[in-house]
C-alpha cells in the first residue's frame, strides 16, 4: 500500500542538550513534489535535516516522522539512506585517504544488497560513474581523488550533487547547497538536481536564498522560525522573503496563536 | 583489483579471529624446557653439522647471562622459558620431497589459510614456503628458480646444500650477542627461509614465507636470511597465523638481510598472529629482531610491515646504510585493538656517504590497545650527505586506548638534514556519520576510513598482500566501535 505522502512530519519536537530547538514541526512531502524550506540563521533547518537523516546531535522527544508510511525514527542511518534518503551535507566532510570510487562503489554496492540487488561489477560501476559524471559536469579530476579531501568550497557541493545521482535518492534533502557557490557552479547543482529528478522523487531545499529557487522550482514554499514551519504557500512566497526579509515573518509568528498557546504551555 | 577489495570488504562480517583452528596432527616434540641437552638434541634431529651446534651452544651460554629487556613501553607477562617446548614438528615419514609426501591434513591446512602448496593452482608469480611449528612443509616453484641461479629453500635445507653461504652469512647482521630474544633464537631456532639471489638476477615472482604456529605450548623460532647479491633484486612476503590458545605462545624470530652494491630488496610482512581474545587471555608474544644491512653502494632495503595481530608485538626492523648512496626505507602500520600491545619502530644507521631514510609509520589504536612508535635516526660522522625523513601518525578509537611516539635521533655530522613529523589523530563521528548517510554501516565505515589512512603504506605491498592487509585492518578492528 503506497502511502499518500512521501514523508510526514507531525509535531516534530527535538531537543539538543535538553534545549529544545524543534518545538513542533509539521510538513508533508508527496511524491514527485519539491519543497523549500527558507528561513533565518539558527531557525532549526539543518537540525530538522539531522533528525530526518538520524544523526544523533539532536534527541526527539516528540512526535512522528513516517517515510512511505514506515516509522523513519526506528530506523539507523545507514538504513534511511538505503531507503533512499540523501542528504546534500552544508559542510561536506572531509575523509583523507579513502578514494571516491571505493567510498560511492561502497555505498552503491550496500545500496544494492538491502535491496536483494547483486553488486555491480567493476565495469559496470565505473560506466555508471562516468554517465553520472556527465551527468552532473563534475570535474573527473574530482572523483580520482580522496572523498572531499583538499576540494574548495565549490567543488565540495558538486561532489554532493555527483554523490546524490549516483544514488538515485527518492528524498533529497539540500541543505544550503546553494551556499557560497558562484553562478556557474548554482547552476551545475542545480542542473544537476533537475535531471536526476524522476516523477516520484522529492526534494527538499533548504535556502536562504531566491537564485537557487529560480533553478529548481518548488511547488512548496515553507518558513521555518524558531523550531517552526510557520508559514507556506506556492514559489511567489520566495520572491516575498527575497524582498521583505525576514522581519515581517517574525512579527506574524510571534503574534501568531501557536506561539501563544505553545509559549503558554 | 578495486572489485576484489571490494568483495573482500563485504565478506566480513564477524569480528572473530578466523585462523584459529587447531590441526589435528601427530607431532613430534621433545620435553619442554631449555639446557644444553635440548640444544643438542634439536641440531640432532636436525642432524647438524658441528660448527652449528658450536654456534647454538655459544648463543646458549650467552643467553644465561642475559636479562630480558625492559625499556619497551610494555607489560609483559612473565614467560617461563621451563615450560615452552623449543622443537615441534608434524610427524612425517620421510622428508617431503615433492607435494605427494606432504601429509594431506597439512595441505589442508594451509589450504584452509590461503596458501594453497599446489603449485599449479597457487597464485603466479608468488613463491611459498610455508613453515609449520618448527618445521618447513614445502618450498613451491623451486626448480623455476633454480634454473637462474635462486635458491630458495628451507634453512634447516640451506644448512645441508649451502653451508658456506650459510656459514658465511648467519649472525652477520643479527650477532648471536645482539639481544635476548636474538640470543635465545641463535641457540634454538628451528627452521625458517633462506634465499640467495645471484649477481644480476631480478627475481621474477614474490618470494613468500608462511609461518604457522599450531602446537600448544611451543615457542616458533624462525630464522630467516635472504641474500641479493650485486645488482639482484627480490620482494620477499611473509605471513603468519596461529591457533587461539588461552595460553600465551612465544615466538621470536630473527630475519637478517644482506644487499651488496646496487642490490635492492624489498621485504613485506603481513602479521597477523593470534591476538589474544576480547579481555587479553592468550595470544603470540611476538619479540622478533629484523635487520638487513645495505653492505654496498646503491643498495637498497625497503621493509613493509602490517601488524595486526600479537598479544605482544616488540620489533624494530632496521637498516644498516653502510655502503654510499645506500637507501633503507621502513613502512608501517600497526594496530592494537582489545588489549594489544605494540612498541615497533626501526633503527635506520648512517654510515655511508649520501645515504637516505624513509620511515612512514602509523598507528591504529582500539579499545584498551596501546601502540608505541620507537625509532632511532642514527648518523654517523662520516655519513656525509645523509638525509631522513620520518613521518610518525596515531590514529585514536575511543578513549581507553594510547599512542606514544619515542624517536630517538643521533647526528654526528652537521651536513645531515633530518626531519620529524608526528600527528596524532581520532575517527570523526562526522566521518562516520557522513559515511552512514550514504549507506555504509559503522563498522564498514570504520575500515574504509582506517584503510585511508594507513593507504600509503598498503600501496607499499604487492598486489595479493594489499588485499590482504585491508581486510585485516578492517577485520581487527571490528567490534571496536558501537
Ligand atoms: N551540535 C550542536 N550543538 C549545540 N547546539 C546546536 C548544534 N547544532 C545546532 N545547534 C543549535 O540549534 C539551533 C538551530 O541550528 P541549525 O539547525 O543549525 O539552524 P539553521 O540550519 O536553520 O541555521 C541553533 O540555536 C544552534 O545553535
Ligand atoms: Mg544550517
Amino acid at each position: 500500500m503506497k502511502d499518500n505522502f512521501l514523508l510526514q512530519i507531525k509535531e516534530l519536537k527535538a531537543s539538543i542538550d535538553n534545549k529544545e530547538i524543534l518545538k513542533g514541526l509539521n510538513l508533508e512531502v508527496g511524491y514527485g513534489e519539491i519543497h523549500a524550506i527558507m528561513g533565518p540563521n539558527g531557525s532549526g533547518k539543518s537540525t530538522l535535516a539531522n533528525v530526518l537523516t538520524g544523526r544523533d546531535i539532536a534527541t526527539v522527544t516528540h512526535g512522528s516522522v513516517t517515510f512511505e508510511g514506515h516509522n523513519l525514527l526506528e530506523m539507523s542511518p545507514e538504513e534511511r539512506a538505503r531507503e533512499g534518503i540523501f542528504l546534500s551535507f552544508q559542510y561536506p566532510i572531509e575523509i583523507p585517504g579513502v578514494s571516491m570510487v571505493n567510498f560511492m562503489k561502497t555505498a552503491v554496492n550496500e545500496q544494492r544488497k538491502y535491496h536483494g540487488l547483486e553488486p555491480l561489477s567493476a565495469s559496470d560501476f565505473l560506466k555508471l560513474m562516468r554517465e553520472k559524471k556527465e551527468l552532473v559536469e563534475i570535474d573527473s579530476a574530482l572523483t580520482n581523488r580522496s572523498v572531499n579531501e583538499g576540494f574548495s568550497g565549490g567543488e565540495k557541493k558538486k561532489n554532493e550533487i555527483f554523490q546524490m545521482a549516483m544514488l538515485e535518492p527518492r528524498l533529497a534533502l539540500l541543505d544550503e547547497t546553494d551556499s557560497g557557490l558562484d553562478i556557474d557552479a548554482l547552476r551545475i547543482v542545480a542542473n544537476g538536481v533537475n535531471k536526476i529528478r524522476r516523477p516520484d522523487t522529492s526534494v527538499i531545499v533548504i535556502t536562504h536564498y531566491q537564485r537557487l529557487l529560480d533553478h529548481i522550482i518548488p511547488d512548496f514554499v515553507h518558513v521555518m522560525y524558531d523550531g517552526r514551519i510557520v508559514k507556506s504557500a506556492g514559489p511567489e512566497l520566495a520572491l516575498e522573503l527575497e524582498e521583505r526579509g525576514y522581519d515581517w515573518i517574525r512579527k506574524e509568528a510571534d503574534v501568531s496563536e501557536e506561539s501563544w498557546t505553545t509559549d503558554q504551555k | 583489483m578495486e572489485n576484489d577489495q571490494d568483495k573482500i570488504l563485504n565478506d566480513v562480517t564477524s569480528g572473530e579471529y578466523k585462523f584459529g583452528f587447531v590441526t589435528d596432527i601427530e607431532s613430534d616434540s621433545i620435553p619442554a624446557g631449555l639446557n644444553e641437552d635440548v640444544i643438542r638434541l634439536i641440531s640432532s634431529k636436525k642432524k647438524e653439522p658441528e660448527w652449528l651446534l658450536e654456534f647454538r651452544l655459544k648463543s646458549y651460554r650467552h643467553w644465561l647471562t642475559m636479562k630480558m629487556p625492559t625499556w619497551a613501553n610494555l607489560r609483559i607477562p612473565e614467560i617461563n622459558y621451563k615450560d615452552i617446548i623449543f622443537y615441534s614438528a608434524p610427524k612425517q615419514k620421510i622428508a617431503p620431497s615433492s607435494l605427494s609426501d606432504v601429509d594431506p591434513e597439512l595441505i589442508r591446512t594451509f589450504d584452509k589459510l590461503g596458501i594453497p602448496l599446489e603449485e599449479q593452482k597457487h597464485l603466479t608469480g608468488v613463491a611459498v614456503d610455508a613453515v609449520m611449528d618448527s618445521i618447513s612443509v614445502k618450498t613451491t616453484f623451486r626448480e623455476t628458480l633454480a634454473e637462474m641461479g635462486i635458491i630458495f629453500c628451507s634453512f634447516s635445507e640451506a644448512v645441508k646444500e649451502h653451508p658456506s653461504l650459510v656459514q658465511k652469512y648467519l649472525a652477520s647482521v643479527v650477532p648471536y650477542t645482539d639481544n635476548f630474544f636474538a640470543t635465545l633464537n641463535s641457540a634454538v631456532f628451528s627452521d625458517g627461509s633462506f634465499c640467495y639471489i645471484p649477481k644480476g638476477v631480478r627475481c621474477p615472482m614474490e618470494l613468500s614465507t608462511y609461518f604457522r604456529i599450531n602446537a600448544s605450548n611451543t615457542g616458533q623460532f624462525e630464522r630467516t636470511l635472504l641474500i641479493a647479491d650485486e645488482e639482484a633484486y627480490v620482494s620477499y612476503l611473509e605471513g603468519c597465523t596461529a591457533p587461539m590458545r588461552d595460553e600465551n605462545q612465544l615466538h621470536a624470530a630473527v630475519v637478517e638481510i644482506v644487499a651488496e652494491c646496487g642490490a635492492e630488496v624489498k621485504y613485506s610482512t603481513v602479521q597477523n598472529w593470534y591476538p589474544g581474545d576480547k579481555d587479553g587471555k592468550g595470544g603470540i608474544l611476538n619479540f622478533v629482531t629484523k635487520r638487513g644491512i645495505c653492505k654496498g653502494d646503491d643498495s637498497k632495503i625497503s621493509w613493509t610491515q602490517v601488524e595486526t595481530g600479537s598479544a605482544i608485538t616488540w620489533k624494530y626492523p632496521s637498516c644498516i646504510l653502510r655502503g654510499n648512496n645506500s637507501t633503507g626505507e621502513f613502512y608501517s602500520v600497526a594496530v592494537t585493538n582489545n588489549h594489544q600491545q605494540a612498541d615497533t619502530g626501526t633503527k635506520m644507521i648512517h654510515i655511508g656517504k649520501n645515504t637516505k631514510s624513509t620511515i612512514l609509520s602509523k598507528g591504529i589504536s582500539a579499545g584498551f590497545g596501546q601502540n608505541s612508535y620507537r625509532g632511532l635516526v642514527k648518523v654517523l660522522s662520516k655519513a656525509e650527505g645523509a638525509r631522513n625523513f620520518s613521518q610518525c601518525d596515531s590514529l585514536l578509537l575511543g578513549d581507553k586506548c594510547g599512542a606514544h611516539t619515542f624517536p630517538y635521533i643521533e647526528v654526528d655530522n652537521p651536513s645531515a638534514i633530518v626531519e620529524h613529523e608526528a600527528t596524532t589523530s581520532r575517527i570523526g563521528e562526522d566521518q562516520i556519520f557522513y559515511c552512514n548517510q550514504r549507506g555504509i554501516s559503522t563498522e564498514d565505515a570504520i575500515g574504509l576510513i582506517v584503510n585511508g589512512y594507513a593507504r600509503e603504506v598498503i600501496n607499499k605491498l604487492p598486489m595479493e598482500f594489499a588485499v590482504e592487509a585491508q581486510k585485516l585492518l578492517q577485520i581487527s578492528l571490528e567490534g571496536s566501535v558501537g
